[in-house]
C-alpha cells in the first residue's frame, strides 16, 4: 500500500468544484482569523486549518448524501467541505443563536446532522470509537453507509485510535480513518511521536488497508479517499489513510510556532493546496475572469454569513439550560 | 382476595435485568447489546445469558477488550438510530471509559445544540461481596453525579431493576445503569411486561415516623433489615430507596425528612465526598431549624477495598451498625 501512482485526472467540472472548495475554507478561515483579532468570536479558542484544505475537500468531495463524518477541533474546513452552511458556521463561531449548535459549540464542536456532520470534537481521538460505532450500526442494518472520521496525527498517539481501528478491522466496517498529518502535534513533531512514520505500514499490523498519500494535492487525496469509500460500500472493510499536509500556521493564534524551523515552514508553504489546484485548472485552460468570479463569489458568501450572524440574537442564559436532558425527567414513564 | 389467586411470581435480580432486556429487545429491533463476554458467555454475572441464541450476533456483539471503544461506539451507534445497552464487566473499569461517558455521551445533546441524541445504556455492577479486591469492588456511584447531561440509576430489588432498565432503553439520555454483585440472586417480586419505573423518582420502601433512613442499591436492604430490628425497639424508621442516583429526587427525601425530622444516610461508597454528603448538605440548606438531630453518615471508611470477604464485610456498615446509629440519631 502506498501512494496512488501519478496525479489522477478528473473532468474540468470536478476539478473546479474541488477549487470552490479550497477557496471557500481558506477565505473563510482568514475572515475568522480576523474576526477573532476584532474580539468578535465568543470564544478565544480557534484552530485554523489553512494549508490543509485539501484534506476535507477531497475526501468530502466522494462522499455520497447518506454518508457520515466526525472531525476534530481544527474542523472548519470539514463542516464546510461537507455541506455545512456558512451562516451556520460564522454564527456558532460568533455565538448566536442561529449557529450551528446555538451558539454553545464555537470553533471546536461544529455539527450538522442533516448533512451527516455528527460533530467534531475538543477531546483529541475522542470521536474516533463514535465514528466507529455509527459505521457498525450501518453495518449492521446492512445501509449504504460510509463513515469518514478525521483526526491528526496527534490523535494516533491515544489509545482509543488503536482501539477503534482494531475493531473496524475486525468487524470489517465502512469507515474511513482520515489521518490529516499535519506533521505537528502542537509542539511535538510525528518524529517524537512515532517510530513507524509510514500510517499505510500502521494499517498493516491491523490487517486493514492502508494508503499514504500526498494531501496538498487535492486530486490525489480524493482518488485515494474515491478508493477507499468505494471499499468500504462495497462491503470490502475500512481504510487507514495517511494524508501528508502541514499547518501553515500556528496551533491556534497564541501560537507563534517558534519550535519549528523555517525552511520546513517554507518548503511546505511552496505546496499550497490552493495554488497547486489554481495551476492545474489554468493548464486546462482556465482564465483569470474565472477565478476572479470565484474570489467575489466566496467574498460574498462569507460577507453575507457574517452579516447574517451578527443579526441573530446571542446565545443568552435564558435558554443555557436546555438540552441538557433529551428525555424530561420522568418522561419516558 | 381471592385464594384461588396464584401467589405472585418470585424472580431474581438477574432474571429481572434478563427479562427486561428481552422484552425490550423482542420490542424494539433498535435495541442492541454489545460488550466483554455478553454473548456466548452469557455475561461475566450471566444477565444475558440467552439472548445471543434468541437475538443473533447482529443484536448481541461480543466486543474485544476495548472498554472505550465499547460505549464510543453504543455513542456512535445511538446517534444514528440505534438504542444500544454496552455492558462494562466492573464499576472500576469505569475509569478506562471516563472520556466517552463524561466528555463524550453526557455532552452529545447539548453541545451540539440539541441536533444529536444519545438514546444509550451502560451497564454495569459494583460493590462487594466476593472479596474481588481493591480493583474490583468499588462504589464510584457518585463521581457521576457529578456529570449534568448524565443520568445514573441504581436499583435495589428486581421489579425496580426490570422496571429503570426497561425505562432506561427508552430514554433519549445516556444512562449509567449501576447493578450490584451482591443482588444478583436476590429475590423479589416480578414485574410484568408493561411495568417500568420511571427516573428520577425515589421510592418509600417502608413508612415510618422517627427518622428517614436514605439507602440505594444493595444497601437498601441492609436499612430494611435495620427498620425491622428499629420496629422492634420501638422506633420507627422511614426507609427511602434513591433508585435514581442523578439528577437526585431531592424532592422525595425532603419530604420524607420534613415529617421525621431526622435523616440518616447509609452507602456502601467510601465516605469523604460520597453521594451522602450530597444529600446531608441539601437537606441541611433546605430544612435547618426543623431537624430534631443533626444529619448523620454512616459509609464505607476511606479505605482501599482488600481482597478479603471478611474484611470487607467489617468495613461497609451492616444492619448492626445501621441500627446502632439510628438509635444514637432518636435517642440525641
Ligand atoms: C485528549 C487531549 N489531549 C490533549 C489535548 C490538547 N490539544 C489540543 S490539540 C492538540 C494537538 C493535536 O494534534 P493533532 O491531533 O495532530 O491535531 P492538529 O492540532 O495538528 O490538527 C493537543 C495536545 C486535547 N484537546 N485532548
Ligand atoms: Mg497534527
Amino acid at each position: 500500500m502506498s501512494t496512488p501512482d501519478s496525479t489522477p485526472s478528473v473532468d474540468p467540472g470536478t476539478l473546479r468544484r474541488l477549487y470552490h472548495g479550497l477557496v471557500r475554507i481558506r477565505r473563510a478561515e482568514e475572515s475568522i482569523l480576523e474576526l477573532l483579532l476584532k474580539n468578535r468570536l465568543s470564544s478565544t479558542m480557534c484552530h485554523v486549518s489553512i494549508g490543509q484544505e485539501a484534506v476535507a475537500v477531497g475526501v468530502c468531495d466522494v462522499l455520497a448524501e447518506q454518508d457520515y463524518v466526525t472531525s476534530t477541533h481544527r474542523g472548519h474546513g470539514h463542516f464546510l467541505a461537507r455541506g455545512g452552511a456558512m451562516s451556520a458556521l460564522m454564527a456558532e463561531l460568533m455565538g448566536r443563536q442561529a449557529g450551528a449548535c446555538r451558539g454553545r459549540g464555537s470553533s471546536m464542536h461544529l455539527v450538522d446532522a442533516s448533512v451527516g456532520h455528527l460533530g467534531s470534537n475538543a477531546i483529541v481521538g475522542g470521536h474516533v470509537p463514535i465514528a466507529t460505532g455509527a459505521a457498525l450500526w450501518a453495518a449492521l442494518r446492512g445501509q449504504p453507509r460510509v463513515v469518514a472520521s478525521f483526526f491528526g496525527d496527534g490523535a494516533t498517539s491515544e489509545g482509543i485510535f488503536h482501539e477503534s481501528v482494531n475493531f473496524a478491522a475486525v468487524a470489517r466496517l465502512p469507515i474511513v480513518f482520515v489521518v490529516e498529518n499535519n506533521q505537528w502535534a502542537m509542539s511535538l513533531p510525528w518524529s517524537r511521536a512515532t517510530a513507524q512514520p509510514s500510517i499505510a505500514a500502521k494499517a498493516q499490523a491491523y490487517g486493514l488497508v492502508g494508503v499514504d498519500v500526498d494531501g496538498q494535492d487535492v486530486l490525489a487525496v480524493r482518488a485515494a479517499a474515491e478508493q477507499a469509500v468505494g471499499r468500504a460500500r462495497a462491503g470490502a472493510g475500512p481504510t487507514l489513510l495517511g494524508v501528508q499536509t502541514y499547518r501553515f500556521l500556528g496551533h491556534s493564534r497564541a501560537d507563534p510556532s517558534s519550535y519549528r524551523d523555517t525552511t520546513e515552514e517554507q518548503r511546505w508553504r511552496a505546496r499550497d493546496p490552493v495554488l497547486i489546484t489554481r495551476e492545474q485548472l489554468a493548464a486546462t485552460g482556465v482564465g483569470d475572469d474565472w477565478f476572479a468570479t470565484i474570489d467575489r463569489e466566496v467574498h460574498a458568501e462569507i460577507a453575507a454569513a457574517i452579516e447574517a450572524a451578527e443579526a441573530s440574537p446571542p446565545a443568552s442564559l435564558d435558554e443555557v439550560f436546555s438540552d441538557i436532558y433529551a428525555t424530561p425527567l420522568g418522561g419516558n414513564r | 382476595m381471592s385464594a384461588t389467586l396464584a401467589p405472585p411470581r418470585t424472580v431474581t435480580y438477574r432474571e429481572a435485568l434478563r427479562e427486561g432486556l428481552f422484552e425490550e429487545m423482542e420490542a424494539d429491533d433498535r435495541v442492541i447489546l454489545l460488550g466483554e463476554d455478553v454473548g456466548r458467555y452469557g455475561g461475566a454475572y450471566a444477565v444475558s445469558r440467552g439472548l445471543l441464541e434468541r437475538f443473533g450476533e447482529h443484536r448481541v456483539i461480543d466486543m474485544p477488550m476495548s472498554e472505550a471503544l465499547i460505549v464510543g461506539a453504543a455513542l456512535g451507534a445511538a446517534a444514528v438510530g440505534a438504542r444500544p445497552v454496552a455492558e462494562i464487566m466492573y464499576m472500576d473499569f469505569v475509569t478506562l471509559v471516563m472520556d466517552q461517558l463524561v466528555n463524550q455521551a453526557a455532552k452529545l445533546h447539548y453541545m451540539f445544540g440539541g441536533q444529536l441524541t444519545a438514546p444509550m445504556v451502560v451497564r454495569v455492577q459494583q460493590g462487594i461481596g466476593r472479596g474481588a479486591g481493591s480493583q474490583h469492588s468499588q462504589s464510584l456511584e457518585a463521581w457521576f453525579a457529578h456529570v449534568p447531561g448524565l443520568k445514573v440509576v441504581a436499583p435495589s430489588t428486581p421489579a425496580d431493576a426490570k422496571g429503570l432498565l426497561k425505562s432506561a432503553i427508552r430514554d433519549d439520555d445516556p444512562v449509567l445503569f449501576i447493578e450490584h454483585k451482591g443482588l444478583y440472586a436476590r429475590k423479589g417480586e416480578a414485574a410484568g411486561p408493561t411495568h417500568t419505573v420511571p427516573i428520577g423518582l425515589a421510592d418509600v420502601k417502608r413508612s415510618g415516623e422517627d427518622l428517614t433512613i436514605v439507602a440505594w442499591s444493595n444497601m437498601v436492604h441492609t436499612a430494611l433489615a435495620a427498620a425491622e430490628e428499629l420496629a422492634r425497639e420501638g422506633v420507627s424508621a422511614e426507609v427511602v430507596d434513591l433508585r435514581t442516583i442523578a439528577p437526585l429526587d431531592m424532592a422525595t427525601v425532603l419530604a420524607s425528612v420534613g415529617r421525621t425530622g431526622r435523616l440518616l444516610i447509609v452507602h456502601e461508597a467510601v465516605r469523604t465526598a460520597g453521594l451522602g454528603a450530597e444529600i446531608a448538605a441539601e437537606t441541611a440548606e433546605r430544612h435547618h431549624g426543623q431537624l430534631r438531630a443533626p444529619v448523620r453518615r454512616l459509609a464505607t471508611p476511606d479505605v482501599v477495598l482488600p481482597a478479603n470477604t471478611t474484611l470487607e464485610r467489617e468495613l461497609v456498615p451492616d444492619a448492626d451498625a445501621v441500627v446502632a446509629a439510628a438509635r444514637d440519631l432518636v435517642r440525641s
